[in-house]
């Protein structure tokens, strides 16, 4: 793990940041698509050390915090099912329902398990053939392979009691949604690392094009956001509007076309409700046809789910980057991460959950120290 | 429910999760604090104090007592570096000498489950002794229980513990001044990702041990040296940003530490990283923050990696001068940052 220290090196860190103030001449505003890049800014400070020209607009690019309420409805629902064994990621357990989340309903006696990997609850079907498993599959083109395979899996082992609740979400259909949006203030963008890992840089370029912005993609240490954010500010200064790769120690320009080949054969590109966004043509992904048969929506009685969010969770302007979580009149005081109206508060890559645990006001902390 | 002219909810908002208990209520986090507070504290508070020290301290006969007890529910029962047994014996005696108390007769109360290997549990008690020897304690009572199977593997541990004050100090978190360093005694986070890699059957290179040791002889080490320490407190559940959030807390001051000079095993921080998961947020049974005259921080630190040169002994800050209730973290690229109390459980993230 020697290389993470490299990439957090302060003296280069800061070495950084006054370069990206020597070439700054104008105010820009560069969204994050990525709730784990959310988290890194927030944690370390990067925002702190930036010229104040720039202003850091948090993405949406956080699976857990789009995952639609009626979707979590239905897990909750699937969760409380005498024969159903639930298994979902551990990010998953708090996110609020209507009025519960599967931490309770795993406390009133539901079988909810958290797994680490979605292969995990492909076994836990094999060993419970009396059970029903289901896997509540969320996520970004990042975990879509690792939770198509385990479809897979399960197809070629003939589990009859193994599904899916499938809720996988796509960026580049979210970017433009946002770029399209009348409210739109993001100048340039810094593409998700992980998510490009998996897609590569191609699919990109159209956006780019179309709406005149750059898109950096960029890594998560603190070293890569900045590294990042110069390229994207450099652009921006010098009117291109390109797609460029700050995190090419991971990222191809195909990305890895043996995983897409997977998402291509178990998922079909269906419309999605995002949370907070709303509805988004072609930006989400379902099991195709010939994977039917492990799909929980066919499965169980799920149509009749009537889901509500709190009115008071400003969630939606969050994830478009319009407000910041402090901005939020519930903010810490009625939505903390014990009792979250939103998912934001709860997910580990939510920009509220960063906001609390590293900040808790618009203003970063300060030491007094008591030499 | 309405918005009122502050913009605060005008009605409460349902709680959730609060009709049944949950497992974060035993997380050593805020939801714990809240089920203690409200359940049990409010039923038995009495003159002696609030209970919410590591140990209660009992005036007899002229002697100043410590009394403590702790339960042992770990799963797995056996994990590098000990076993439940080690980790009952360590446990009572660590919150025996955070009172700054020689620990010297413990009790031990079994609660088998129907099926469970006597070889296991012979290996079990084997390392109780072998624990309570190493620091010159005595188990001189117990019980035991067999409770209906389940899967056979269930076995749980209560121990409690009497020690002994020989000092005059009074340490505890009302004796925290501003300007005290912030010691920790070794690396931080093993005993949490040793269990939990176990568990969960995660094949490392290098497996992570576990912590678990008693602190009697690092206690003991700097009350000997004469150490101006005006308070021990050893990190378990919840960790150290558990811990200092609390003595922030009873203390009244700020809590200033730097990330940088927190010392967190490698291999613990690759797996911390990878699951999402904050090294100062996962349990130690075998590391305690000590809180120093800033006259002493220095020797205090060197003496501490006397008693074990493999783990580390660090100053990681310092105590605050202003009334403020909260913990600040210096983040490697030098910028302050909240370092909150876990809330809940830790889980692990998605991607």
């Amino acid at each position: 793990m020697k290389y993470m220290d490299e990439y957090r090196n302060r003296d280069d860190v800061h070495r950084l940041a006054d370069s990206i103030r020597k070439i700054c001449t104008r105010p820009h505003s560069i969204m994050e698509i990525c709730g784990g890049q959310t988290h890194s800014i927030v944690r370390f400070g990067i925002d702190q050390i930036l010229p104040e020209e720039i202003t850091l607009i948090h993405g949406p690019g956080c699976p857990v915090c789009v995952t639609p309420v009626e979707m979590i409805e239905k897990a909750l629902r699937l969760g409380a099912m005498p024969d159903v064994i639930l298994c979902t990621f551990g990010d998953m357990m708090r996110v609020p329902g209507t009025d519960q989340d599967l931490l309770g309903i795993k406390a009133q006696g539901g079988d909810v398990r958290f797994v680490y990997s979605p292969l995990d609850a492909v076994g836990i079907a094999a060993d419970n053939p009396e059970k029903e498993v289901v896997f509540f599959g969320v996520g970004f083109e990042t975990t879509a392979p690792a939770n198509a395979l385990a479809v897979k899996t399960a197809a070629q082992k003939k589990l009859s009691n193994f599904s899916m609740l499938s809720s996988h979400v796509l960026v580049p259909p979210a970017m433009e949604a946002l770029l399209s949006s009348e409210h739109c203030a993001i100048d340039g963008f810094l593409g998700a690392g992980h998510v490009c890992t998996i897609m590569g840089c191609t699919e990109y370029e159209p956006i780019a094009r179309k709406y005149k912005v750059p898109i950096v993609v960029t890594g998560f240490e603190p070293l890569d956001l900045l590294q990042g954010i110069h390229m994207c500010v450099r652009q921006l200064e010098e009117g291109r509007f390109e797609v460029e790769n700050q995190y090419a120690r991971s990222v191809t320009q195909q990305g890895n076309t043996e995983a897409q080949r997977l998402l291509r054969e178990v998922f079909e590109v269906v419309p999605r409700k995002w949370r907070g966004l709303g509805p988004i043509d072609a930006s989400g992904l379902q099991l195709t046809a010939a994977y039917r048969a492990f799909d929980a929506e066919h499965r169980f009685p799920l149509d009749d789910i009537v889901a509500h969010e709190s009115e008071h969770c400003i969630s939606g302007e969050i994830l478009q980057g319009l407000k910041k979580p402090s901005d939020c009149p519930a903010f810490g005081k009625q939505c903390t991460p014990d009792q979250p109206l939103g998912a934001p508060m709860v997910s580990s890559e939510g920009a509220c959950s960063a906001y609390y645990r590293y900040r808790r006001s618009a203003t970063p902390a300060t030491a007094d120290r008591g030499e | 429910m309405s918005i009122d002219a502050d913009g605060g909810l005008a009605c409460p908002v349902p709680l959730s999760n609060t009709s049944h208990v949950a497992m974060a209520h035993g997380g050593g986090g805020t939801r714990m604090r809240d089920l203690i507070d409200q359940v049990f504290m409010s039923r038995f508070r009495n003159d002696l104090g609030d209970g919410q020290n590591d140990s209660a301290i009992l005036h007899f006969g002229g002697e100043r007592l410590a009394f403590t007890t702790d339960s042992f529910v770990v799963d797995p029962p056996f994990f590098p570096g000990g076993n439940i047994g080690s980790l009952a014996v360590h446990g009572t005696i660590n919150d025996l000498a955070m009172s700054g108390a020689k620990p010297l007769y413990l009790s031990a109360g079994f609660i088998l489950e129907e099926g469970f290997e006597i070889s296991k549990l012979e290996r079990v008690v084997d390392s109780m002794k072998a624990a309570a020897d190493e620091v010159g304690v005595k188990i001189v009572t117990g019980d035991t229980k067999v409770v209906e199977r389940r899967n056979g593997e269930g076995i749980y541990i209560n121990t409690a513990g009497i020690g002994v004050i020989q000092h005059d100090k009074t340490m505890e978190a009302r004796a925290i001044r501003p300007g005290d360093h912030v010691i920790v005694n070794g690396d931080l986070g093993r005993h949490g990702m040793a269990i939990m890699t176990t568990r969960e059957g995660f094949e490392l290179e290098t497996p992570i041990e576990s912590d678990s040791a008693a602190l009697w002889p690092a206690v003991q080490a700097l009350l000997e040296a004469d150490i101006d320490v005006h308070c021990f407190r050893d990190l378990t559940r919840g960790g150290l940003a558990s811990a200092l959030n609390e003595l922030s807390e009873s203390s009244g001051y700020g809590i200033h530490i730097t990330e940088s000079r927190i010392p967190v095993n490698s291999t613990v921080r690759g797996v911390c990283e990878i699951l999402g998961f904050d090294p100062l947020h996962v349990a130690n049974e075998g590391r305690m923050v000590a809180f120093v005259a800033p006259r002493d921080a220095e020797r205090a630190v060197e003496i501490l990696q006397g008693v074990n040169p493999d783990i580390s002994a660090a100053d990681i800050g310092v105590v605050g001068s202003t009334k403020e209730k909260r913990v600040t973290l210096e983040s490697v690229i030098g910028v302050p940052r909240i370092l909150d109390m876990l809330s809940g459980e830790q889980l692990p993230r998605i991607c």
